[in-house]
This record gives structure tokens, C-alpha cells and sequence, in this order.
């Protein structure tokens, strides 16, 4: 039997999430995620004597370290409940994706289980960002091959001026 | 004896002989706890995969009923056993070690009573002499299902609901109880045009309304003839809607209803809006409740066991999803 007569109910009793509550979590704990990345590469600047770039880079790979033991501990998810947003944003999120599917799969072998579904969660991410790099790459090869830049600024510029003509 | 349109009333003295569970760490830190026969302190159960882990838990339920009765595998005339996993594996690979005539019942959440149900059925029609139900889920094994990775860290909104660990079996004969099953009526699906696969109780509480009202119109009874009235999985975010729904039907069931997912896990614990799984109903019912009849807190209770019907697929293709439920009328014997 299919039936739209519970709607009415149903609605009335439906509990909406806190969405400003969330978001505030989520900026407050993404940003000490963030903030710990900086305080990393402040260490490797200052204490190992890395240029800022190569630290920048550790930092990443030690945020991402940290996080994928973490979740092999089983301390990642209960975090994430927590932190919301702000866990699974910053780059911790990326690793704890791969690094929880690729725990998931290891009952089922190192090429069926863990290989296939090591991008299960990622995958999408992944699909998408080499998407967006392919269409953000066209347009930027556009606009400064063909030396696009300096016209549409005068575009703009000519745009603003018949605006305050007006 | 078949009543109205979806009810059966046992006449020929229908007993539940015996029950045993066994659950998880979660469920046994729970409120109900000390109702349980078997416990772990380790979602493993010492074995190395959930899904192993979980068929642990059957064949710890299924013996534990053994080892109080003194009765053995070829006594059991038939069992009706199910879980929530895709061909319901955990279980066929638990009676794999048992030879009893087999039916694997599907019902999601609603199993626990669906094989209950059966089971009476076969034995007040005298098919079975002792007819066996088992039911079984493991949170991680229907995380990993129908959810993600289990360490994923991805949050869960406060509405979701947290599957239980455990597994619960039932007798069902002629041999004389304290506990008799009186009357069962098999849910008919309903699909209210719910599509979160995170809510689950709004989706399952028009289901459990319909039976419910069907229960009590085939009868001839109303509310106040139970005592109690327990629903299996509705949680905080299905009660007040299955109250409501009934109340527009003129049935008032606000003070004599209960939900498994809200019984089993404490205030303190983090299981959202409650347990879910058709362990859920299952260990509450064959520990708790039947404590509670056993002792004659309560001498009338209705279970009304509720199952979402999904799977991730088919809800990614844009379905909405159907539920159904099945309840089964328990009494203590004076």
C-alpha cells in the first residue's frame, strides 16, 4: 500500500537539524585541524629548517599519518560525530575515507577487499576534483594564453565607467 | 484459527517454551542489561569478521536455549531464522551446524516477529511440535551494508538510529509456560513516501499503526486490552507519530506503549534517536519482556515488530521505502 495520508503527521512531529549549531561546531573544529597543519609547518620551518613549501607539504602528509592511525585505532569516527563538518572537510577527512574503507575490506583480501574498495568514499572525490581541474584548466588556458585577461579587465573597466556615466 | 483479514488466533494452547540471547558490549552496558543470557565485551564475539562474529551470536542463543531445556537439534520440528545481511549469511552459516529442518525469513527489522509468528502458526496447526525462531543483527555488519565504512567519520544526524548487536531465539510448543501466544497478525506493506534511510521510525510508524488497528479491529479488542504494547524499532523519532496516527484512529495507546530501541540502550549511551535491528526487538522481547511476564508486571503484552524494507541501491535510484510490521499477542498463563 503506498500513501501520502501520514504526511501531515509525520511532518509535524520531523526534527530538523541544527544547522547553525553545526556549522559553528564545524568551523570551530575544522579550524584547530587547520591550526594544528599551521602550528606543523611553523615546527618544520623553524625547528627542522624546511623551506616553506616542502614543510607545507609534510604537514599534510603528517596531518594525514596522524589521522588514518586514528582511525585504525577507532578514535576518528567518534571524533567526526563530534566535530561534524569540520572533521571530514580538511584534508583528515580524505585520509580517514580511504583508510576506513581499506579496514573494511581487509577480511575480504589485499585485491578484492582492500584494493577495490580503497576509493569507495574518495572515489567521488577524486572523480571530481580532475573534473574541476580539466574545466578550471580550459578556462584558465583561455584567459591567459589568448591574453584574454587584460581585455575583459578592460571590459569591466569600460562596463564600470558606462555604470557611472549613468 | 484464521480472525478477520490478517490475524490468527491460536486456539490449541501455543506456549513459548523457552527463549535465550546474546548480545554485544553496547547492549549489555545497556539498561537491560542483566536480562541477557550471553554478553560480550568484544563486538568480534572472539571471532575475526562481524559477519563471523554475528553467526557467533545465533549459535550462542540457539545452544543457550538447548542447555535449558536439555532438549537437542532433533527435537526441533522446524526453525524459521533470518538477519539483516544480504542472503541472510550469518544465519544459514549458524545452522549449517545444526541439523533442523530450515526457512530463512526476511523481514528487516520485523523478523524477530515474523519468525515468532510462523512458528505459531506451524505449531497451533500442528505441523511442528516444537518450532524454533531465531533472529539476529550485529551494528557493524549492517553499518558496513547499508551505511559506510564503520570507522568512517562522516557525522550522523541525531534521527539516525543505531542498529543493535545480538541475537535472541525462541521455543514455541504445546509444552506448558508461563508465557502463551495468543493471537499474531502479519503486517501488510506500507509505504508512506519516506525516502531518508537515516529516519527510519517516521517511515516504519504508519506500518505499525496499520497493524496495530488491524490487530485490534480482526480481534474484536481494543487498547485497553494489553497491558503493554511494544513496538520494535520506532525510537524517539517513530513513537510520537505511531501515537498519533492511532489516536486519529480513536485508539489512545500514549501510556501503554514502549519502544524496544528506546528500552535497550540508556540516556547516556550515543545511539541517536535509538536501537534499531531486528535483534532489537528480539532480545527485548525473549529477555526483558518475558521477564516481565514471567514475574506478572505485565499479564497482557502486544509486540509489534517493524521493518524497513530497503536496501542502499534502490534508495540511490529515488524509491521511497516501504515498511511493514508484525505483531504478535503474548499473555502470562494464571
Amino acid at each position: 500500500m503506498k500513501t501520502k495520508k501520514y504526511d501531515k503527521v509525520i511532518q509535524k512531529h520531523e526534527v530538523k537539524p541544527k544547522y547553525g549549531l553545526n556549522m559553528l561546531i564545524s568551523f570551530v573544529f575544522g579550524g584547530f585541524v587547520c591550526l594544528f597543519g599551521q602550528f606543523l609547518i611553523e615546527i618544520y620551518v623553524h625547528w627542522f629548517g624546511l623551506v616553506r613549501d616542502t614543510a607545507s607539504t609534510l604537514s599534510i602528509v603528517s596531518v594525514i599519518l596522524i589521522t588514518s592511525i586514528l582511525t585504525g585505532f577507532g578514535v576518528y569516527d567518534t571524533f567526526g560525530q563530534k566535530a561534524k563538518a569540520g572533521a571530514f572537510i580538511p584534508i583528515s577527512g580524505f585520509a580517514n575515507s580511504l583508510t576506513s574503507a581499506a579496514l573494511e575490506g581487509k577480511n575480504e583480501g589485499i585485491v578484492l577487499g582492500i584494493a577495490t574498495n580503497l576509493f569507495k568514499l574518495a572515489g567521488a572525490v577524486i572523480v571530481f576534483s580532475i573534473v574541476s581541474a580539466y574545466v578550471f584548466g580550459i578556462i584558465r588556458y583561455f584567459l591567459v594564453e589568448f591574453n584574454l585577461v587584460p581585455q575583459l579587465e578592460h571590459v569591466v573597466y569600460l562596463m564600470v565607467n558606462m555604470v557611472g556615466l549613468y | 484459527m484464521k480472525v478477520g483479514r490478517q490475524s490468527w488466533k491460536f486456539n490449541n494452547d501455543v506456549y513459548i517454551q523457552e527463549t535465550a540471547t546474546a548480545v554485544g558490549p553496547m547492549e549489555a552496558q545497556g539498561p537491560l542489561g542483566q536480562y541477557f543470557d550471553k554478553k560480550y565485551d568484544n563486538s568480534y564475539c572472539g571471532k575475526k569478521t562481524w559477519e563471523q562474529a554475528e553467526s557467533q551470536l545465533i549459535r550462542d542463543a540457539v545452544e543457550g536455549v538447548f542447555s535449558k531445556t536439555n532438549l537437542k537439534e532433533k527435537d526441533i520440528s522446524v526453525v524459521f531464522a533470518g538477519d539483516l545481511i544480504n542472503q541472510i549469511v550469518p544465519t544459514h552459516y549458524t545452522f549449517r551446524d545444526f541439523n533442523i529442518p530450515f526457512f530463512g525469513v526476511y523481514g528487516a527489522c520485523s523478523t524477530s516477529m515474523e519468525s515468532l509468528l510462523l512458528s505459531a502458526v506451524f505449531v497451533d496447526s500442528d505441523q511442528a511440535k516444537i518450532a524454533m525462531a531465531a533472529t539476529s543483527s550485529h551494528n557493524m555488519t549492517a553499518e558496513r551494508q547499508y551505511r559506510n565504512p564503520t570507522e568512517y567519520g562522516g557525522p550522523k544526524p541525531d534521527c539516525a538510529q543505531y542498529t543493535v548487536t545480538g541475537a535472541g531465539v525462541a521455543l514455541v510448543s504445546h509444552t506448558a509456560s508461563k508465557i502463551k501466544i495468543e493471537s499474531a497478525t502479519a503486517g501488510i506493506i506500507v509505504d508512506a513516501g519516506q525516502n531518508n534511510p537515516n529516519d527510519m521510525g517516521p517511515a516504519m510508524a504508519p506500518a505499525a499503526a496499520q497493524t496495530i488497528k488491524q490487530h485490534f479491529e480482526d480481534l474484536q479488542i481494543d487498547e485497553n486490552y494489553y497491558d503493554l504494547i511494544v513496538t520494535g524499532d520506532l525510537a524517539k523519532g517513530g513513537s510520537p507519530i505511531l501515537i498519533d496516527i492511532l489516536k486519529g484512529d480513536g485508539y489512545n495507546i500514549k501510556d501503554i506503549h514502549d519502544d524496544c530501541g528506546k528500552l535497550i540502550y540508556g540516556n547516556d549511551q550515543p545511539v541517536f534517536s535509538g536501537g534499531s535491528g531486528c535483534g532489537c526487538c528480539a532480545v527485548v522481547t525473549y529477555g526483558f519482556i518475558k521477564e516481565l511476564l514471567k514475574t506478572k508486571k505485565v499479564k497482557k503484552v502486544l509486540i509489534v515488530a517493524t521493518g524497513a524494507l530497503l536496501n542502499p541501491i534502490i534508495l540511490q535510484q529515488k524509491e521511497t521505502i516501504p515498511c511493514i510490521a508484525h505483531a504478535v499477542a503474548l499473555s502470562v498463563v494464571e
